[in-house]
This record gives structure tokens, C-alpha cells and sequence, in this order.
């Protein structure tokens, strides 16, 4: 096997793991959207706060890894939960400037909040894993990576299944297909609108620690974020597997991009290099690749 | 602005259509002309006069960015990158080619039209949301484009040196002298706007947030309009852009990132999208949110930190404060400042006889 086609592969799977890892980011802001129609501009801004929560229970307070990350979880649950009755559920019917704006200064106090409460300054995160990667052939793959992965695949597929098989997963697909309908099927809107936060608020746990311990934790583990947007718009934004798709799309290309690109330009192929993915999805094909087409009518 | 008028009493057509109706608004317009162009340029001093520019200049990307979000209904998050375009236009031209500050103004506000519309393009197919993500792509895309082609960016730290603006023989070097200078296209651009939203294209940009797809059934032509939005707006970004390179005399991407646009997107939000006095009060107070912040956090914020925190909490503090109130305008006042100062000069209105 040529090197240079183990240095393609070595790409390959590089971005196949961190695009799933993208997928698990990119499911906490389709979860919203699919049940609430709600834009989540500070899904990186909660993917940090639960970083920062884990970093700080571990190294500030002394807490042991499961009672951080414990933490982490349950404090991000609540938060999902409380955030909707406190601020979204005020802004139902209102103009999309007014949900992105009101996530924006969402993602302006999570990023104030962190600092200013928990700790400031860069914390590791250490996860008990070892430090050599796995080497297959030509791949090196970093632990970490392959755990990110893992869980990432496991929670998109447990999602999955609660939305296609679940009672409340299908309670939670009406309402967001037809709220009026859903109400009038005794479902309770409102309720399901929280568990779509808190099931965002999972996700970000998760994300946070593994995102966390590959980063370091501090307010830049928040532009994390900024790849969830090309994920779910080159998967569409109201599907599962379209987070998938997205999310490995992004990894192999941001990867494939910064690996053949960067020594010519200098760096910083991996930011700018899905964004211009997702504009030419956005010219071509709108709605994604499994997006549910929106039909207007007056 | 603050007069009060109680019934119309108009007997002719040229009374209704006076740009005055009382004799109060002139001169309530000319206490305001009599304020800013005499008492507090010629009082304050230099550090509060710096503080006042960069409310002129905010007042100008405000104005700009309301025109296309609060009056066409198109989202933008990509303006900080429009106001880059317009800096580092006017910072090439007047390095390279030594040009006057007019035709770098104006080279700058075009070249932020031009690629304003660029971005504009996909307003056509996608709207709402997808339309914010796509404009926030374009602040990602032009920030790298700047940041990486040295073309543009002039190499050491993407930042260029710009020369003072020279009026005749005199060059602007004070903060007074800058003050003038904002202050004159402060005025033009309001002036400038208002007259733009009465219109005909003003009233297709309105026409077209209400309910674009009855816009076009009427005849609008969308597409054309949406991108003369995009393009007018930018044109205002732009100029932004020069005027704050001009006052700080450097051009740097760092200045237009996508904070920025976050920030203006927060002054038409607290101000009030759709109104022009809405803009100003919003760039007022988005302006010296961070600065009142920081004076009263060195005031007091020794009684409850150590000296060393206090300088590390200040931004994040701001950002959390800046946070809050973006959501507590969205949530209790969605008409933003502006509405309040209509709710209070309602009061007013016969006061102090109740009806």
C-alpha cells in the first residue's frame, strides 16, 4: 500500500470519527428543532457549560469522573427543562429573528456564566482511557475518538428507535408535525417541548465531556458549535439520520480539506471548508438530504 | 419627537403635509442640531467625545442593518464581515493608490454592496433560518478570505495602517475634529433613511416583510428588491466599516468578527426592529452598555472580588448582562426601546389633564 494512500485513509477515518462526533452535537439541535421549531444557535455554547460543569466538579471541587460527568448530565436536564419554561415557551409563534436572537443571548450568558462562576482559564478533563492510539494498518485512532464514536452511534440509534417505536417518541413526532392536532389528541404540547430540551441538554452532556477531554475545556470549546450548522443543513434539519449523514460528511471533508489543502494556504481549511459545502447545498438543495420540504401557501 | 399634539386641527393640505406640525418639532430639532453639533462636542472631554464617535459609528451599522432586518425581514448575521469588506476596501486604496477619505468611503460602502448582494443571492430559495445560517456563512467565508489572501490583508496580522482623513489642509487628528466628521454622515444617513422607507422602495421592502409571497402577487419584484436590501444595507455596513477604520487609523478583521454582527444584530433588537429612532437607541445603548460595565465594576466591584478578578470578570459579566437583556426585550418588550419612549410620550400626551 502506497503511503499515499494510506495518508488518504488515515483522513478517512479520521473524519468519519469526528463526523460522528459532529452527528452527536448536530442530534441535540435537531431534537429541538424537530419537536419545537425552535433554532438552537447556543448548542455550542451547552455542549461548553457541560464541559465546564465536568471539568469543574473533577478539578475544582474534587469530585470523582462519574459524579462530574453525574452531574454534568442531570444539571444539563434541568437546565433543558427550565430554559423552556422559562424563556421559549414565551416566544412560541413569533418570528424566527426573535428565536435565533433569544438563543444568541442565551449563548452570550453561557459563555459569561462559565467563566465568571465555575472556573476561569483552560482545565483538562481527563477520561480514564489509555493514551496510545489503536493501530490498524495504516490508521491511528486515538481512544478517545473511538469512544466518541461509539457512544455517538449508540445514542443516535437509541434515538432512533424512541422516535419510530416509543409511545412518547411518536407523541413527541405529532406534536411537532401539527401542535393543534397533538392538543386536541390529548397530548401535552408544552411537556414534550421540555423533553426536547433536556434530551438537547443530554446530548450536550455527553458532548461536552468527550469534547472536553480532546480540547481542553474552556469558552472556545463553544465554537464546536459552529460545525453543527453545515451538519444539519447537508442532512436536513429534522432528521436523525440526516445528522449522521451530515455529521460524516463534514468529518471526511473538513479532514480530507485541511489534510491536501492547508500546507498551500496556511491553515484553517477545517473551518472554512464546510461552510462552503453548506452554501452549495443551500443553493442546490435546500431543504438537505432527508429535510422535510416546506410548502407555503397564503 | 417630543412634541405633543392633541386632535388634528389641520385645515389645509399643506398644514397636514408640513414636515413640522407644531412650531414646537422645529424647534425641539433645532435644540437637538444646537446639542450635538455645539454643546457636547465644544464641552466634553476628549475620552467622552472618543465614546460619542463610536456611538456615531455604531448609529450608522445600526441604521444600515435595520433597514434589511427590520424593514425587509431579512436575517443577516453576516454584517461585521460587510463592515470588513468596507475597511479593508478604503485601507487598500488609500495605501496603494493614496486616494482621498471621499472616494475610499464610497469605494468601501460599493464594495459592500457588491458583495453584500453576493450574499444576498441565496435570499430567493431559503428564508428565515436557513437565510441566517447561509449570512452567517458568508461572515465565516469572507473573515478566512481576508485572514488568509495577503492581497487584502497586507500580511503581519491581517492589519493595514490607515492615515488620518485631511479636510483641505487640515488633517482630523482630535476626537473633536473626528466628531464633526462622524457627525456629518451620522445626519446624512438618517436623513438618508427615513426618506428611503417613504418610498417606493421603501414600501416594497415592507411589503415584502409582511408577506413576501403577497409582495410578489402584487407586483413586487422580489428577488430584486431582497437584493437592493441586501445591497443598501451593506452599502451602510460598509461605510461603517471605513468610518471606524478612519477613527481607529487601522484596519483589522479582528474588529468585524462575528461578535460584531451579533452586537448590531442586539442594537435593532433592544432598539426596536423597524424604526429608525429605534436604531439610535439601540446603538446608544449596546455602545455604552460595556463601558458604564467596566467604570462600575472598577468602582465597586473591589468591595466583593480582589483587584485581580475584577479586570478578568468584567467581559464576561458584559457578555452575561448583554445576554439577559437581549432576551428580556425579546420576551417583555418586543418593540424594544422605542416602544418605550412611545409608551412615555403617550403619557404625556395631555398631561398633566387627564382626558
Amino acid at each position: 500500500m502506497s503511503d499515499e494512500f494510506g495518508f488518504f485513509l488515515l483522513l478517512l477515518s479520521n473524519g468519519v470519527m469526528i463526523g460522528l462526533m459532529y452527528s452527536l452535537i448536530a442530534l441535540g439541535f435537531v431534537l429541538v428543532y424537530k419537536a419545537t421549531d425552535a433554532i438552537n444557535f447556543a448548542q455550542g455554547e451547552f455542549v461548553m457549560i457541560a464541559g465546564f460543569v465536568a471539568a469543574g466538579g473533577l478539578m475544582v471541587w474534587g469530585a470523582p469522573l462519574w459524579l462530574a460527568a453525574g452531574g454534568a448530565l442531570v444539571g444539563m436536564i434541568a437546565f433543558g427543562f427550565l430554559l423552556e419554561r422559562v424563556m421559549l415557551r414565551k416566544l412560541i409563534g413569533r418570528p424566527v429573528i426573535a428565536v435565533v436572537m433569544a438563543t444568541i443571548g442565551l449563548a452570550a450568558i453561557l459563555r459569561g456564566f462559565g467563566p465568571f462562576v465555575i472556573f476561569q482559564g483552560t482545565k483538562p478533563l481527563p477520561l480514564p482511557l489509555p493514551d496510545e492510539p489503536f493501530i490498524l494498518g495504516p490508521l491511528f485512532i486515538p481512544p478517545i475518538q473511538a469512544l466518541g464514536a461509539g457512544l455517538s452511534l449508540a445514542f443516535l440509534a437509541g434515538f432512533g428507535w424512541f422516535f419510530l417505536k416509543s409511545r412518547k417518541g411518536i407523541a413527541m413526532r405529532a406534536v411537532a408535525d401539527n401542535q393543534q392536532v397533538a392538543m386536541a389528541m390529548g397530548i401535552h404540547v408544552e411537556r414534550y417541548f421540555g423533553v426536547a430540551w433536556a434530551m438537547a441538554g443530554i446530548v450536550s452532556a455527553l458532548g461536552g465531556v468527550l469534547w472536553g477531554n480532546m480540547l481542553g475545556v474552556d469558552t472556545n470549546l463553544a465554537l464546536v458549535g459552529f460545525k453543527v450548522f453545515p451538519v444539519v443543513i447537508l442532512g436536513g434539519l429534522d432528521s436523525i439520520p440526516g445528522a449522521i449523514i451530515g455529521g460524516l460528511i463534514v468529518g471526511i471533508v473538513e479532514n480530507i480539506a485541511a489534510g491536501y489543502v492547508d500546507p498551500y494556504v496556511g491553515g484553517g481549511t477545517k473551518d472554512f471548508a464546510p461552510y462552503v459545502l453548506m452554501i452549495m447545498a443551500l443553493m442546490f438543495r435546500p431543504y438537505g438530504i432527508f429535510g422535510k420540504k416546506i410548502i407555503e401557501r397564503i | 419627537m417630543i412634541h405633543r399634539e392633541c386632535g388634528v386641527l389641520k385645515t389645509t393640505y399643506e398644514a397636514d403635509m408640513s414636515l413640522y406640525p407644531l412650531p414646537i418639532a422645529r424647534w425641539t430639532v433645532g435644540a437637538l442640531a444646537v446639542l450635538f453639533f455645539l454643546v457636547i462636542p465644544l464641552t466634553l472631554h476628549e475620552y467622552y467625545l472618543s465614546v460619542a464617535n463610536l456611538v456615531w459609528i455604531a448609529v450608522i451599522g445600526a441604521l444600515g442593518l435595520n433597514i434589511l432586518v427590520g424593514y425587509t425581514g431579512q436575517v443577516s448575521i453576516g454584517h461585521g464581515a460587510f463592515m470588513s469588506v468596507g475597511a479593508y476596501t478604503a485601507a487598500n486604496l488609500a495605501n496603494r493608490l493614496d486616494s482621498p477619505w471621499p472616494v475610499n468611503l464610497l469605494a468601501g460602502g460599493l464594495m459592500a454592496a457588491a458583495i453584500g448582494a453576493i450574499v444576498g443571492i441565496p435570499s430567493l430559495r431559503i428564508k428565515g433560518l436557513y437565510l441566517a445560517i447561509a449570512t452567517l456563512a458568508g461572515q465565516l467565508i469572507i473573515e478566512w478570505i481576508i485572514n488568509h489572501v495577503t492581497f487584502i490583508s497586507g500580511g503581519v496580522q491581517a492589519s493595514i495602517e490607515v492615515a488620518r482623513p485631511k479636510l483641505g489642509a487640515m488633517v482630523l487628528s482630535s476626537q473633536r475634529d473626528m466628531y464633526f466628521f462622524l457627525l456629518f454622515f451620522v445626519v446624512i444617513a438618517i436623513v438618508g433613511t427615513m426618506n428611503l422607507i417613504r418610498s417606493r422602495i421603501g414600501r416594497a421592502f415592507i411589503a415584502i416583510r409582511d408577506r413576501d409571497i403577497a409582495a410578489e402577487i402584487i407586483g413586487i419584484d422580489i428577488f430584486r428588491y431582497k437584493l437592493l436590501a441586501f445591497a443598501i444595507s451593506s452599502f451602510y455596513a460598509g461605510m461603517t466599516g471605513v468610518l471606524y477604520t478612519y477613527f481607529l487609523g487601522i484596519a483589522n478583521y479582528e474588529q468585524f468578527q462575528i461578535g460584531v454582527s451579533i452586537d448590531y444584530l442586539a442594537m435593532i433588537i433592544i432598539g426596536g426592529l423597524g424604526s429608525v429612532l429605534g436604531s439610535i437607541f439601540g446603538a446608544i445603548f449596546v455602545t455604552l452598555l460595556p463601558i458604564v460595565i467596566r467604570l462600575s465594576m472598577e468602582s465597586f466591584g473591589g468591595i466583593f472580588f480582589t483587584e485581580a478578578t475584577v479586570l478578568n470578570l468584567i467581559p464576561n459579566l458584559r457578555l452575561m448582562l448583554f445576554g439577559v437583556l437581549i432576551i428580556v426585550f425579546l420576551v417583555v418588550e418586543p418593540e424594544g426601546l422605542n416602544r418605550l419612549w412611545r409608551n412615555i410620550r403617550s403619557y404625556f400626551r395631555v398631561w398633566p389633564f387627564a382626558y
